[in-house]
């Protein structure tokens, strides 16, 4: 029932957001309209929402599993510092001028993939060097790598030139404009990849959640199952920084909001993060380019603004006491 | 008794750094067996259990569950044999306590099928063993803490394997949880001949319950017989430094411990 309203929720805002912006259309207009108006609609629009969507979804689905590997309501791409290591990632390939591919994944995304999977290993890693697993040792090595890869990339901008250097800092700000599909191509295979990982490992997320001496318990390879979330994670968090730049709490929100509408079980939480996190960024996107119109907001923006306050009232409002707690774990 | 071992540990070692945890610890423990193992704090009981799970990695030594090395194991076949309760804590658990029940099923699913009527009916029979019917709706974060080890031992049950490792079930209950916990896993024992590896510290619940007793001390397997010579054996008063004073049970006829006098001179 809640999922049939997401998803029709969904269906609604991708159908009507494209008709939204600076210039407002009509589906009539877009009908038949002159070459302008489909141009605008469909080679600057459309794309733009689609590619909101995914990096949402992308988000929020790898905050869920974070949530859940971690057992803890904080671990998120951003607060682990695998947002900043993809970041550093597609920065340092548009600082080297790099032009590289594999096939027909673009060598940002790949660099940005790349780095965000060396920064989970580096926090993982961190953590796990004392023996057992603390959720308080993993967020401070998360602090500690998000701070040493932020660092960086202000390196890399002193060092570049202006161009460069705007061209970095407008990307960091976060955004989800495009024009044309290159970028949706981009963006649908490390979603697509790293989401069917997610979806195949819901069981484990639900045991994980447990703890993982429960989990192992019941079952659960714990050292092989979080290997393969860091990599699934490190997919959407690639694909999605190297495209849109790092985009600020739609991956801690979504799944904490979707818990407290379709519950804690994987199997509903994991397609609702999915559809929420999609919507919501779109949402959050149409609101970028309409409250200041003819300028607009770095979506980024908006989604730490509108977030934030949301976010706090949502926790003192119940919902502290369902998040987990900061636990030792022993494997 | 001459029954087949369902788990078989030979010189296990384990350590944290440099200090030795399990120091060549062999023991057997046959097929519908109820052992308790005691020891003083530290001694390495929980290490002993999560080494036997697979949580924890161990430096030397064999472990052999229904004759298959435990290094051999899959994970999921390795619950499929023996199920485990954790030490209760108060960490967060998620879910309702009928889903919580549900997550027992796992070894039995493949990853792609959802849960069958089997898996149904196990949930159900060990709500049903249990005696947590009306629990089953409400959320495990809302338990007590009697009621919540309930449900561990459920879901444990609901994984329907041969043996059920648990660390202090009892700990922390009030005599009235702690009676009907005991008697879970003896119904659980007898009824179902799943066989029972429990660490405990309550000596007399040791004694009365478990059909043998296992001791470790510093990492070392100090006592293995029947429960009934524990106190005999004179090794509690070796591993936990001090006098025991003991009566005859009225009932079972064998030694139990009774509680110090403390007195106060001052």
């Amino acid at each position: 029932m809640t999922m049939t309203g997401m998803l029709l929720a969904a269906v609604a805002v991708l159908l009507t957001a494209p008709f939204i912006g600076i210039e407002k259309l009509t589906p009539a207009a877009v009908m038949e309209g002159d070459s302008i108006v489909r141009e605008i609609f469909w080679r600057i629009r459309v794309p733009r929402v689609i590619v909101g969507f995914i990096a949402g979804a992308s988000l929020a689905l790898s905050g869920m599993a974070f949530q859940a590997v971690f057992r803890n309501p904080l671990a998120t791409p951003f607060t682990l510092g695998v947002s900043s290591g993809a970041a550093f990632g597609a920065a340092l390939y548009m600082k080297l001028g790099l032009a590289f591919g594999l096939a027909w994944l673009s060598g940002q995304s790949i660099s940005a993939f790349f780095w965000a999977a060396v920064s989970i290993a580096l926090v993982y890693g961190l953590t796990k060097m004392r023996r057992g697993f603390s959720t308080a040792t993993m967020l401070i090595a998360g602090v500690a790598i998000n701070f040493f890869f932020s660092s960086l990339i202000l390196f890399m901008q002193y060092m570049s030139d202006f161009t460069q250097s705007f061209r970095i800092v407008r990307w960091l700000m976060g955004g989800v404009e495009t024009i044309g599909y290159s970028s949706i191509w981009t963006l649908v295979p490390f979603m697509a990849v790293g989401a069917s990982i997610v979806f195949a490992s819901i069981r484990e997320l639900d045991l994980l959640s447990l703890g993982a001496d429960i989990a192992a318990g019941r079952g659960v390879d714990v050292k092989k199952t979080r290997r393969r979330i860091f990599i699934a994670a490190s997919l959407l968090v690639g694909g999605v920084v190297s495209v849109c730049g790092p985009i600020a709490f739609v991956g801690m929100m979504a799944p904490h909001i979707c818990r407290l509408i379709v519950g804690e079980r994987h199997a509903r939480l994991a397609p609702a993060s999915f559809l929420f996190g999609g919507t919501f960024l779109v949402l959050c996107d149409t609101l970028a380019r309409t409250v200041i119109a003819p300028a607009e907001i770095p979506v980024g923006v908006i989604t730490a603004l509108l977030g934030g306050p949301f976010f706090l009232w949502l926790l003192l409002g119940g919902a502290a006491e369902k998040s987990l707690i900061f636990g030792r774990e022993s494997v | 008794m001459t029954v087949l071992p369902v788990l078989e540990v030979g010189s296990l070692s384990c350590s944290a750094g440099r200090k030795r945890i399990l120091d060549s610890v062999s023991f057997a423990v046959g097929r519908g067996e109820f052992v308790s193992l005691i020891g003083p704090n530290g001694a390495g009981k929980t290490t002993l259990l999560k080494c036997l799970m697979k949580i924890l990695p161990f430096d030397g030594g064999t472990v052999r569950i229904n004759g298959k090395d435990l290094h051999s194991l899959e994970q999921k076949e390795l619950a499929s044999y023996t199920a485990y309760v954790p030490q209760a804590d108060s960490r967060y658990l998620p879910f309702t306590v009928e889903e919580f029940v549900m997550t027992g099923r796992y070894p039995h699913l493949s990853p792609f099928t959802a849960c069958n009527a089997s898996d149904r009916s196990a949930v159900i029979e060990a709500i049903a063993l249990t005696g947590i019917d009306d629990l089953a709706d409400r959320r495990m974060a809302g338990l007590s803490g009697g009621e919540r080890q309930l449900v561990m031992i459920a879901a444990a049950l609901a994984q329907g394997s041969e043996m059920m490792l648990l660390d202090e079930p009892a700990a922390f209950l009030d005599p009235g949880h702690e009676l009907s916990v005991m008697r879970l896993l003896r119904e659980i024992n007898g009824r179902l001949g799943t066989t029972v590896l429990m660490v405990t510290h309550d000596i007399n619940r040791a004694i009365l319950t478990s059909g043998r007793v296992l001791v470790l001390d510093s990492g070392r397997l100090e006592y293995s017989g029947a429960a009934v010579d524990l106190i005999s054996s004179g090794i509690l008063e070796k591993i936990y430094r001090r006098e025991f004073d003991c009566i005859p049970h009225p009932d079972a006829g064998c030694d139990i411990i009774v509680p110090d006098v403390i007195e106060y001179d001052g």
